[in-house]
């Protein structure tokens, strides 16, 4: 897998208020296989930031590499997973909606139909290969989604809070879930999330990132080992650590997305 | 994509469009004075509009519109007297609904012109036949919305005002027709889509006197082709009309205002 | 998609399980209401208050069905209709998929197709009929030419909604998989306005449907259902009348039910994307 570096990232929004300044000045590096989440309130710039990575978004100034390679537009060495259920083809099943990237690469029906099986088995999800994603429980869409954005093989995963739109349990069985297929494939991923132990209970390091303009507060690495308590005192006082460096921006953050009406890459 | 640029598009959009239509017309006259075709079936744009004009101002046009408006909107408005009811009771009686449908799924599919032959032998040429005619054409798509509209009532909205003490008689008032509105003005709005074509079509079958498809028709043997676009442009105009001002202002005071999308656009 | 035809082949099994006594319910259920009009209409006609010429008994107008069917009058009128039907809205369809993908997808076209639409549309399509007879001449050329002319807008406007309706997390995610132009419009754009395109098609289909009949007794067709009904009138041929307006109740009945609700089945139901619905 492969290192990721951000450099000098900006990013400057026009709207019909005035400019509004995406993300300023990001910097850091992710070494390879590991697993990175984004953490800050709505309105900081995290999306955005996932979306420049991702190539959807061209960056005002600054520049992304991956693997030494500097980021031009979208590629398939970046999987993608957004918050939204909706991402899924409707018309396509399971299957189709995994085999879709090995579809546009020109793999043969049969290897990518065995590959997309194998995605599903990965994701425990072998017995809905034939349904379509309205048969499917958000969660399980959710599942497929992952499948899909790793059958192709990307070195990276990007994932824009995929599991803000679920309940609670649904949410933690994913966690774990994404945990596990983490810990097999070993991709380098960078994770966006509001939630806090969502982040702990992810990471290897957290960035927590402040809006007005979105910028990088801090780094800090979460040493605890894996599978990790929810429940034990450490992850607790990680999850204080990062919450203090929040602060009690939030509800203002709120606010000022609304005035501006603008957030045109924050999930749903 | 910033608003900046968005704003530019629109006004390039405009500009575009303005552009289109003038080459079109430029393009139309042009062919017209090239002799390319007899200038009777290609009259020039200054001759349509003088035409139409004229007719304006010695009441002509007025007068055919008039017999036109008043056929259709006899037979739209007979047409919701007896869908609207109609449909209601399919809907919220099990029997109706069981004797209608069938009637109404077969009978749709027939359209009205085919019938106007019949409809001009039984009663004739003149009012009566053609107001048949839209009425036959406007009936079943309003039977059919509002029908579906009703069905599609949020069981939530009838199980809320019940508890709230809603009684059968407020229930319907208060509930079921406002929530069925969307279905019954989209059922409106196609019924008078079709009663327009259905009262030009049927003028010009049921030829009578008077009225816009009758002269559309009628100036065809007299190779007028200027009378005929000009009563084009008139008929399209009245059905702009209606379509936008009468039930677009008609959505936008109801369902929009509420925020309830409309469904099954026709 | 070997595995998923086990999974609705369940939902097969269970639509075609109801017992045979259900079904004839059903049957029942559904002709009861014709019988009910039919013998309404027998007690009027029998009763002498309308000439019998003008207001024939069913079983004047079975025996005009008969006979013109055995004579083969009633299927070459009923075949010439189809045709025609088959080629206007053939020629719609074409050239109405056409404009409305590249009013969709670009904004050139859809700067300058959009506006004639919309001047052109709102006009009864029946309206423009004695200006093609003028220019095409009476006949063949003129009732299709009218027929794809009216069906058009439909199909225009409603492919041009869909594609341009088609949810940018759906292109987006194409994209990151490595979707190129070619299969982006193919495999996305396409699938995802389907359900608008499959509505457009339908009622464009209707229209064509409704207005052929029209142009038929209007544009001098030698052959042809609506011919036949306003040739008949000429003769007070009522029960020969009723025989093509029953033809023509069953073709339209057809059309609704064997055409498009099967392709809708096949697609968007499955794919759960309906919502496009459309009487």
């Amino acid at each position: 897998m492969v290192p990721i570096e951000i450099r000098d990232v900006t990013l400057v929004y026009d709207t019909p208020g005035g400019k509004v300044p995406g993300v300023k000045d990001v910097n850091f590096n992710i070494d390879a296989s590991e697993f990175v989440c984004i953490l800050g309130p709505s309105g900081c710039g995290k999306s955005t930031l996932l979306n420049i990575i991702a190539g959807f978004l061209a960056p005002a100034a600054g520049e992304i590499l991956i693997g030494g390679k500097a980021v031009t537009g979208h590629g398939m060495d970046r999987g993608v997973v957004f918050q939204d259920f909706a991402q899924l083809f409707p018309w396509r099943t399971a299957l189709g909606n995994v085999a879709f990237g090995l579809e546009m690469k020109g793999v043969p029906k049969q290897e990518r139909e065995t590959i997309a099986r194998e995605q599903l088995r990965l994701v425990k999800l072998e017995k809905f290969v034939a349904s379509y994603p309205h048969h499917l429980s958000g969660g399980m869409q959710q599942r497929v989604a992952i499948a899909r954005a790793l059958a192709y093989n990307p070195s990276v995963l990007l994932m824009d809070e995929p599991f803000a739109a679920l309940d609670a349990l649904t949410r933690d069985d994913m966690q774990r879930l994404l945990a596990d297929v983490w810990r097999e494939t070993r991709k380098t991923v960078i994770y966006v999330t509001h939630n806090v132990a969502e982040a702990v209970y992810l990471a290897d390091r957290v960035v927590v990132m402040t809006p007005h303009p979105g910028t990088v507060k801090m780094v800090i690495p979460i040493k605890l080992t894996r599978p990790r308590d929810p429940l034990s005192v450490e992850f607790l006082d990680y999850q204080k650590e990062l919450l203090a460096h929040l602060g009690h921006g939030t509800a203002e953050t709120q606010e000022h997305k609304k005035a501006n009406g603008k957030a045109p890459t924050t999930g749903g | 994509m910033t608003a900046l640029t968005e704003t530019g598009k629109n006004k390039r959009s405009l500009v575009r469009a303005a552009v289109t239509l003038a080459a079109a017309a430029a393009f139309y006259e042009a062919v017209s004075y090239s002799g390319l075709f007899p200038r009777v079936l290609l009259p020039t744009i200054q001759t349509i509009l003088s035409t139409l004009y004229s007719m304006l101002a010695d009441g002509s046009m007025l007068e055919h519109a008039g017999y036109t408006l008043y056929r259709v909107l006899f037979g739209f408005c007979l047409a919701i007297l007896v869908g609207l009811p109609l449909g209601i009771l399919m809907a919220r009686f099990k029997a109706v609904e069981n004797f209608f449908l069938p009637l109404v799924s077969a009978l749709m599919p027939i359209p009205s012109f085919s019938l106007v032959p019949l409809f001009m032998l039984w009663f004739g040429i003149g009012n009566l036949t053609t107001i048949l005619g839209v009425f036959y054409a406007a009936t079943f798509p309003m039977v059919f919305n509002t029908w579906s509209g009703v069905r599609a009532v949020n069981p939530l909205w009838l199980r809320a005002a019940g508890v709230m003490g809603a009684d059968e008689k407020r229930l319907f008032w208060k509930v079921i027709i406002p929530g069925a509105s969307p279905f019954i003005i989209t059922g409106m709005r196609q019924a008078f889509l079709r009663s327009w074509i259905a009262v030009v079509g049927a003028e010009m079958i049921a030829a009578s006197d008077f009225g816009l498809g009758w002269v559309i028709f009628d100036s065809k043997e007299f190779l007028q082709t200027d009378v005929m676009m000009a009563s084009l442009v008139m008929i399209g105009l009245i059905g702009f009309v209606f379509e936008r001002v009468v039930f677009g202002s008609l959505e936008r005071f109801t369902v929009l205002r509420w925020g309830m999308v409309r469904v099954a656009k026709g | 998609m070997a595995v998923q035809d086990s999974a609705s082949a369940v939902g097969v099994a269970g639509a075609t399980g109801p017992s045979a006594g259900a079904r004839w319910r059903t049957i029942t259920l559904n002709t009861y209401p014709f019988v009910v009009v039919g013998a309404i209409w027998e007690v009027v006609a029998h009763s002498g208050m309308f000439p019998r010429k003008l207001f024939p008994t069913l079983e004047d107008i079975a025996r005009s069905f008969i006979d013109l069917t055995v004579s083969g009058i009633l299927p070459h009128h009923a075949i010439d209709t189809l045709l025609r039907l088959l080629a206007g809205f053939g020629l719609a369809a074409i050239v109405g998929l056409i404009i409305g993908v590249s009013m969709g997808r670009s904004r050139r076209a859809e700067d300058i197709f959009l506006p004639l639409v919309s001047i052109l549309a709102p006009i009864p399509g029946l309206a423009y009929t004695p200006l093609f007879l003028l220019w095409f001449g009476p006949g063949e050329v003129s009732a299709v030419l009218l027929v794809a002319f009216v069906s058009m807008f439909a199909v225009i406007y409603n492919t041009w909604t869909g594609v341009k309706s088609v949810k940018e997390i759906w292109l987006r995610s194409a994209q990151a998989m490595g979707a190129d132009d070619r299969r982006m419009f193919s495999h996305v754009i396409l699938p995802g306005a389907l359900p608008y395109i499959l509505t457009g098609l339908r009622l464009g289909l209707a229209q064509a449907w409704r207005i052929l009949v029209a142009v038929e007794m209007l544009a001098a067709v030698p052959w042809g259902l609506g011919w036949l009904i306003f040739g008949a009138r000429e003769f007070l041929n009522t029960d020969a009348m009723m025989a093509g307006v029953v033809v023509i109740a069953l073709i339209g009945l057809g059309l609704e039910k064997y055409v498009f609700q099967k392709i809708e089945d096949y697609t968007v139901v499955r794919w759960g994307m309906i919502g496009a619905m459309a009487p």
